[in-house]
């Protein structure tokens, strides 16, 4: 049956063809739909996960124990899974483990472009690249079959373009009929691993990777495609795509099996061509290995080593090292407008529940220093600036005009752990942390847990949405909603925090600007931890509409003061605000009626 | 048999850019070809731009249009065709909905939003072959503004060889059934638009 199919759809559509009944995974662009579609599954367990590590154990647990079982998360959710992945890799498996992770070149919504290929060689576990999804589709059995016959887990590495984009797929596998789970098997000397039980796991894992390289020389999802013999290119993933794309004449070596290498079949291959490439995106990893093989071979001589590659770019990679030529065509490179055009980044909704905290926290004098006018933030040359440490999350975005309101956001959970170093420090400004409810989950308790301990006396504001907004609104343990969409027990995080040790707690609206101002003062000013609640749902996750509030324009006097908060559905026609009645959600919100010093936003009816 | 064809779709997030080229992309495969598409959404739900790949062919390799490559541009807001408009290929069709979104960056930072004659202007650059047309504002008289997405894959179809059918059964698969009848004469309204277009043309 032929299916227009997304990599991540493909994935979980193979893993369960493949028998797998665990899922796990913490949340993350652009690997987030693979357990979306898991949980679609009745006859799947699948799980959010707290946190990456979390997730990587529970696969591990699901594999030690005999069944089939798949982990997935972004490029970055490995590193906080790190301790646990090669811990993987350490014990081996029992049932295949199918770790899945998805690198984002270009960072389309990521905090950095790393190359997770790294940590196949550096783990020692195996690992697969699917170019479109048919492979993403198809390589999954043979994954879990290898992951059992190597004793090991398998890395499947996608990309944004693999993942996200939508090929045809010839689905044409089915779900096996699966038993309960084999009796467990008590095994120390495989899963206890003290020193002595560990040593002799050392040399297993050196032979897997020499017994996986021969398997790959037979893979049958490796592909030679002969043409002209003077250029041979070596690609994998959607750099396969771009590169066939570019040189529609010459001879490919596309490989899905791209640690450890199949040596001799890129020996052959070598042998049979003039020029060798390899196109990659990110790091030299392909090209490193192939050289240190004594094989001529040129890659990231001609083609960039960040960013996301397209036919494009690789077709100019090659030209400029002069090894085709001829001018291309198309490309019309400049925007044909004389004036810059406006940016549309990625904005606060209106309605959110973080706006808030941020516009006070930026009159507060949190953040960037000289980004807001001094008239705006009422001061007096000289007044004191405070800084104020953000997390990963749609929060993020009050970095933008006009809140200006955050100085970092460096990985998850690096809110509150930076401001306690920021005052451990010395440095003289006040601080706050501003992390999601996700994120709490996800790494900040033990910040917290670190702030109490070693007696800081700052304040960790928590904005609960009761959702994992940004990546598409998963469910997490604070948000009481499980991955199957069950009800689920739901973590009170202001009594985790008191039962962490913290004395100042509040739970507070996100939409009264007052009480919020209120009670950062208060917080900031004390010589305590404290933590600040700010609960309010996610009006694109719940949907919130109302009546859309209007512009008195008699009153309106053009101030612009509503502008400060960065409502998406203010606008200015001529001299007057405007608010573009389908955009705004009404009285759930109402932050402009509060910040309008004339009173001249009112609802529909008064 | 169709010719290679690569579509960009693009507009602000919120739009249906991307249910639009859901419904193209899979009524293109019901006819057999190979098709590919990939969306660029950054962090698009939070209202920014939004661009959709689409690739139709015998054989499609990379799911992504090459700059100058595009042969059709399908905007669902004007300057978001102005901003990809280094995409489409010289004398490459422009379906371009006139409707302003304007941006915080316009309203808070002082951008200048280009108006409609400027937006041509820019267009008239690169191709002969613009349409633009107020399909927000046609879908608001059908009965729902956010029917436009697909009042301009109805505009795109007339152009492209795919059977009518595929197009109804791919927007009746994408949409709830209460919104059905709204967007098939949105549909319809758009093929219309385009055929009345030509018409003047050949005049
Ligand atoms: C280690 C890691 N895992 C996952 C992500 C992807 N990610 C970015 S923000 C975010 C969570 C946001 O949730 P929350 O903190 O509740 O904030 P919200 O978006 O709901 O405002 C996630 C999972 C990441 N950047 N890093």
């Amino acid at each position: 049956m032929k299916q227009l199919l997304s990599g991540n759809e493909a994935i979980a559509r193979g893993a369960y063809h493949a028998g797998v009944q665990v899922a796990s995974a913490y949340p993350g662009t652009p690997s987030t739909e693979i357990l979306e579609n898991m949980a679609g599954y009745e006859d799947v367990y699948a799980e959010w996960s707290t946190n990456e590590k979390v997730a990587m154990e529970v696969g591990l647990g699901a594999a030690t124990g005999g069944v089939r079982a798949l982990v997935s998360m972004k490029h970055v959710g490995l590193n906080v899974a790190a301790d646990a992945f090669f811990g993987a890799s350490n014990v081996g498996v029992r049932g295949g483990l199918v770790v899945v992770c998805a690198d984002d070149p270009g960072m389309h919504s990521s905090q950095n472009e790393q190359d997770n290929r790294h940590y196949a060689r550096f783990a020692k576990v195996p690992m697969l690249e699917p170019s479109n999804s048919q492979e993403a589709y198809s390589i999954m059995a043979p994954a879990f079959s290898l992951s059992e016959e190597l004793d090991s887990p398998i890395m499947v590495r996608t990309t944004t373009r693999i993942s996200h984009a939508k090929s045809v797929v010839d689905v044409n596998g089915d779900r096996p009929e699966l038993g309960p789970p084999p009796p467990f098997i008590h095994s120390p000397s495989k899963y206890v691993m003290v020193p002595s039980y560990a040593r002799p796991r050392h040399p297993l894992a050196e032979q897997r990777i020499l017994r996986a390289a021969q398997l790959f020389e037979e893979f049958p999802f490796n592909e030679v495609i002969w043409g002209d013999r003077k250029l041979g290119i070596i690609s994998a993933g959607v750099a396969y795509q771009y590169a066939r794309e570019a040189f529609p004449q010459a001879s490919f070596l596309k490989l899905v099996t791209t640690y450890p290498l199949p040596q001799q079949l890129i020996r052959s291959f070598a042998a049979e061509v003039e020029t060798l490439l390899v196109v990659e995106e990110l790091d030299p990893f392909m090209e490193e290995i192939i050289k240190s093989m004594g094989i001529a071979v040129e890659g990231k001589s001609m083609f960039p080593i960040t960013g996301e590659l397209n036919t494009h770019i690789v077709l100019q990679g090659a030209m400029k090292a002069n090894l085709i030529s001829g001018t291309q065509q198309g490309a019309a490179a400049t925007t044909p407008t004389s004036k810059p055009l406006p940016p549309r980044p990625p904005l606060l909704c209106p309605g959110c529940p973080h706006r808030g905290a941020a516009y006070v926290l930026s009159r507060l004098r949190f953040g960037p220093k000289g980004s807001i006018p001094q008239a705006k933030v009422g001061g007096r040359k000289g007044k004191e600036w405070h800084i104020a440490t953000s997390d990963i999350g749609c929060y993020t975005l009050m970095v933008y005009s006009p809140l200006f309101a955050i100085d970092s956001c460096v990985c998850m959970g690096a809110s509150i752990t930076l401001a306690h170093g920021l005052e451990k420090a010395g440095v003289a400004e006040k601080t706050v942390s501003v992390l999601g409810d996700s994120t709490f989950m996800h790494t900040g308790i033990p910040g917290l847990v670190n702030m109490v301990y070693n007696r800081s006396h700052s304040t960790v504001i928590i904005l609960d949405n009761q959702t994992t907004a940004m990546t598409g609104h998963q469910g997490h343990p604070a948000s009481g909603r499980s991955a199957k969409n069950e009800q689920a027990p739901k973590v009170d995080m202001a009594e985790l925090a008191r039962g962490i040790g913290v004395k100042d707690v509040n739970v507070i609206s996100a939409f009264n600007l007052k009480e919020i101002e209120e009670t950062i003062r208060r917080c900031t000013a004390n010589d305590e931890p404290s933590v600040i609640v700010v609960q309010g749902p996610c009006p694109l996750y719940e949907r919130i509409s109302g009546t859309a509030f209007r512009v008195n324009e008699e009153r309106c006097n053009g101030c612009k003061l509503c502008l400060d908060i960065g409502c998406p559905a203010i606008t200015f026609d001529g001299d007057k605000a405007y608010i573009v009645p389908p955009m705004c959600v009404g009285e759930s919100c109402s932050l402009c009626v509060q910040v309008c010093a004339r009173k001249a936003i009112e609802k529909e009816s008064d | 048999m169709l010719k290679k064809v690569d579509i960009l779709m693009t507009g602000v997030g919120g739009q249906g850019v991307i249910m639009a080229s859901d419904i193209l992309t899979t009524a293109a495969l019901a006819t057999g070809y190979d098709v590919k598409k990939t969306d660029s959404l950054g962090m698009a739900q939070r209202g920014g731009s939004v661009t959709s790949h689409v690739r139709i062919g015998e054989k499609v390799f990379s799911p992504m249009i090459p700059p100058g490559g595009a042969d059709f541009l399908v905007s669902y807001e004007r300057l978001e065709a102005v901003r990809s408009l280094a995409l489409l290929r010289p004398d490459g069709i422009a379906i371009v909905d006139s409707v302003a979104v304007t941006p915080l960056s316009v309203t808070i930072d002082g951008y200048h939003y280009p108006s409609i004659d400027e937006v041509r202007e820019s267009l008239s650059a690169i191709t002969q072959r613009a349409y633009v047309l107020p399909a927000m504002e046609m879908a608001t008289k059908l009965g729902n503004p956010r029917a436009s997405s697909v009042l301009c894959l109805g505009f795109l179809s007339v152009f492209l060889e795919l059977p009518e059918q595929s197009w109804f059964d791919e927007i009746r698969r994408h949409l709830p059934s209460r919104l059905h009848d709204v967007n098939l004469a949105a549909f319809n309204a758009g093929v219309e638009a385009a055929q009345q277009s030509r018409k003047d043309e050949g005049e």
